[in-house]
């Protein structure tokens, strides 16, 4: 039995629903991602599994049981806020404490865990001090360990590295990992970055505007993205608009208006002349000098139009003779061998007949 | 030209400060003063204190003004912080415009108002009891101002988290919001309890004959003359505002130190 069961739950605002009949089930254990853009319903979930919300219709279970009508107090479920929402008039202690509190613990017991799980966090030292005297990513650590101390069956995370910097945020993002696997308590991250969605989740619920586009782990969804718009949304990737016209030969023939035609991998049930997209990570896509030194069929010739050098890798925005404009990520890794373009030189651009994904519609 | 422009600030303020504060230095000193008038300075003396000390009247009304400004500003404060909570949280357009209107309302308007509304609808008869209520009529807005603005400042959250974290309405309120709200609630009483020991014109209307407060016992004074006692009975309730707010900056810098 999954430890939370969301089934087909709608939750309207005015008419429009901020989550369209969403089900889906995380496992005891996990960290679970909602990823989306603003707007697309990830928060209101959020707050109805909290419960400070309730759906219009359908219905949330944790551990089975229904939560319809629970308060929020009631529920083993904490939240770690996006403004940390941390108690300004208590201590780091004080706030620690407050759900063991809430809780009737015993005063020994309060004492022990609260030390514990400020060890945890790396915050041994700051038990007295204020809110206001910690920095960033001290009052972060705090809003996590006043999130874990009573050991919630779910922790929910709305966006709690938004407000950090950049740095600082991938430091957080080690920590959060190896602290969701020390405690064991099941994760439900919200964010609208989806780097940090890949590096942080075991499976990622994508959503748009109020349904869940896709739910897989970050590799599938990055290298097999079922949609345009999760094609688009996660990561950089070329869309090339596409007819199909053979798919009898073991592989996809795909022709594009302002590109020509080329091959990729076999979809089933895919038929010629049905219409999609093709998606190409820019990483798959091989810059080289003259069209002789390629060895693939997938290759067009164009001209460098502009380049964004960043420092490990290069991208290069190539118009191809048919107009298109092809993204493509070239690595600056081996200095031998690497070849810096400039804009205006011509180029051939090529890729596996592998690499990319076709998408119907 | 800066030194100059410099200079013109200084006697601009001084001058201010002078208009605000010389008039009360006068009734000060003179409180002192060995002379029935308030002309000339004769020598020092206690006089006028001893002798406010052995007025009954003036005892009374003095015990009367303290005694409805602790009890109004205490309803107050806690109505007050009721109706700022509300129209925080409730985002009602009307709400507001209730609370504050008699904030708005010309005193005397209201004095009248309720004189009509003690006599005429309730039949009430005038004294402590109308005073009080009249008091804390008025006193409610301004408590509910301040502690909007107090929450209004604040980070929604910790409401929400409070109650995420397992604390139900009523422990929420105990543990977060009233300990967050203090600063207000202490500024909200110490107004409150100015505005009312120097109210005149509303208590006027609503005091009836029986039962008098220390500002109607003045104005009754000087009907006849200013005599030093005034000046020493004034000088004793500025003493006693003024104490109130020393105690109130004393109190907030550590209420909102705690509090931010």
């Amino acid at each position: 039995m999954a430890l939370l069961e969301i089934r087909e739950v709608t939750r309207r605002f005015g008419g429009l629903a901020a989550v369209d009949r969403v089900s889906l089930a995380i496992e005891a254990g996990e960290f679970f991602t909602l990823l989306g853009p603003s707007g697309c319903g990830k928060t209101t979930l959020l707050r109805m599994i909290a419960g400070f919300d309730e759906p219009d219709e359908g219905e949330l279970f944790l551990d089975g049981k229904s939560l319809s009508g629970i308060a929020p107090e009631k529920r083993p479920v904490h939240t770690v806020f996006q403004s940390y929402a941390l108690f300004p008039h208590m201590t780091v202690a004080g706030n620690i404490a407050f759900p063991l509190e809430m809780a009737n613990r015993p005063r020994e017991e309060i004492a022990r865990r609260v030390r514990e799980t400020l060890a945890l966090v790396h915050l041994d030292e700051k038990g007295q001090a204020y809110p206001h005297e910690l920095s960033g990513g001290q009052k972060q650590r705090v809003a996590l360990a006043r999130g874990l101390v009573n050991k919630p069956r779910l922790l929910l995370l709305d966006e709690p590295l938004g407000a950090l910097d950049a740095k600082l945020r991938e430091e957080m993002q080690v920590e959060l990992i190896n602290l969701q696997r020390d405690v064991g308590v099941t994760f439900v991250f919200v964010t609208h970055a989806q780097q940090e969605a890949l590096a942080l989740s075991h499976r990622i619920a994508v959503m748009n505007m109020g349904r869940v586009e896709q739910l897989d782990t970050p590799d599938r969804l990055y290298t097999a993205p079922s949609s345009r718009f999760v094609a688009d949304f996660i990561g950089k990737i070329n869309l090339i608009e596409v007819e199909v016209i053979d798919a009898s030969h073991g592989h996809l023939g795909l022709r594009a208006a302002a590109l020509g035609e080329f091959a990729a991998e076999p979809v089933p049930g895919v038929k010629a002349g049905e219409r999609g997209a093709l998606a190409l990570r820019p990483e798959l896509v091989r810059v080289t000098e003259r069209l002789e030194s390629v060895d693939l069929r997938n290759r067009f010739t164009g001209r460098v139009k502009e380049l964004l050098y960043l420092g490990d890798v290069t991208l290069y925005k190539v118009q191809l003779d048919g107009g298109f404009v092809i993204e493509a990520l070239l690595t600056n890794a081996a200095p031998g061998r690497a070849r810096l373009f400039k804009a205006g030189d011509s180029v051939t651009v090529a890729w596996r007949h592998d690499a990319g994904v076709f998408l119907r519609g | 030209m800066r030194r100059r422009s410099q200079w013109i600030l200084w006697a601009a303020s001084l001058a201010v400060y002078a208009f605000l504060y010389v008039p009360l230095a006068v009734v000060v000193i003179f409180s002192f003063n060995d002379s029935m008038l308030n002309a000339e300075w004769v020598g020092f003396t206690l006089a006028w204190y001893e002798k406010l000390l052995g007025d009954g009247e003036m005892l009374r009304a003095a015990g009367n003004s303290v005694a409805i400004a602790l009890l109004s500003s205490s309803v107050a404060t806690v109505l007050g912080a009721m109706a700022g909570i509300a129209m925080h949280r409730y985002r009602m357009p009307w709400l507001p415009l209730l609370v504050l209107t008699p904030v708005a309302m010309p005193e005397i308007l209201l004095g009248v108002s309720l004189l009509l509304f003690f006599r005429q609808v309730l039949d009430l008869t005038l004294g402590f009891f109308s005073i009080l209520v009249a008091h804390i009529t008025f006193s409610i807005g301004f408590v509910a101002v301040i502690v909007r603005a107090r929450l209004a400042g604040m980070d929604e959250g910790v409401f929400e988290a409070a109650r995420d974290l397992g604390a139900t309405p009523w422990m929420t309120f105990r543990r977060v919001t009233l300990p967050l709200i203090l600063p207000a609630l202490v500024a909200g009483f110490l107004m409150s309890f100015t505005l009312s020991i120097d109210d005149f014109v509303i208590t006027f209307f609503v005091a009836g004959v029986g039962v008098t407060t220390l500002p109607l016992q003045i104005y009754s004074m000087i009907k006849v003359a200013v005599t030093p006692e005034v000046n020493a009975v004034s000088t004793l309730l500025m003493a006693l505002t003024l104490t109130m707010v020393l105690v109130a900056t004393r109190l907030a810098p550590d209420v909102m130190r705690r509090g931010r």
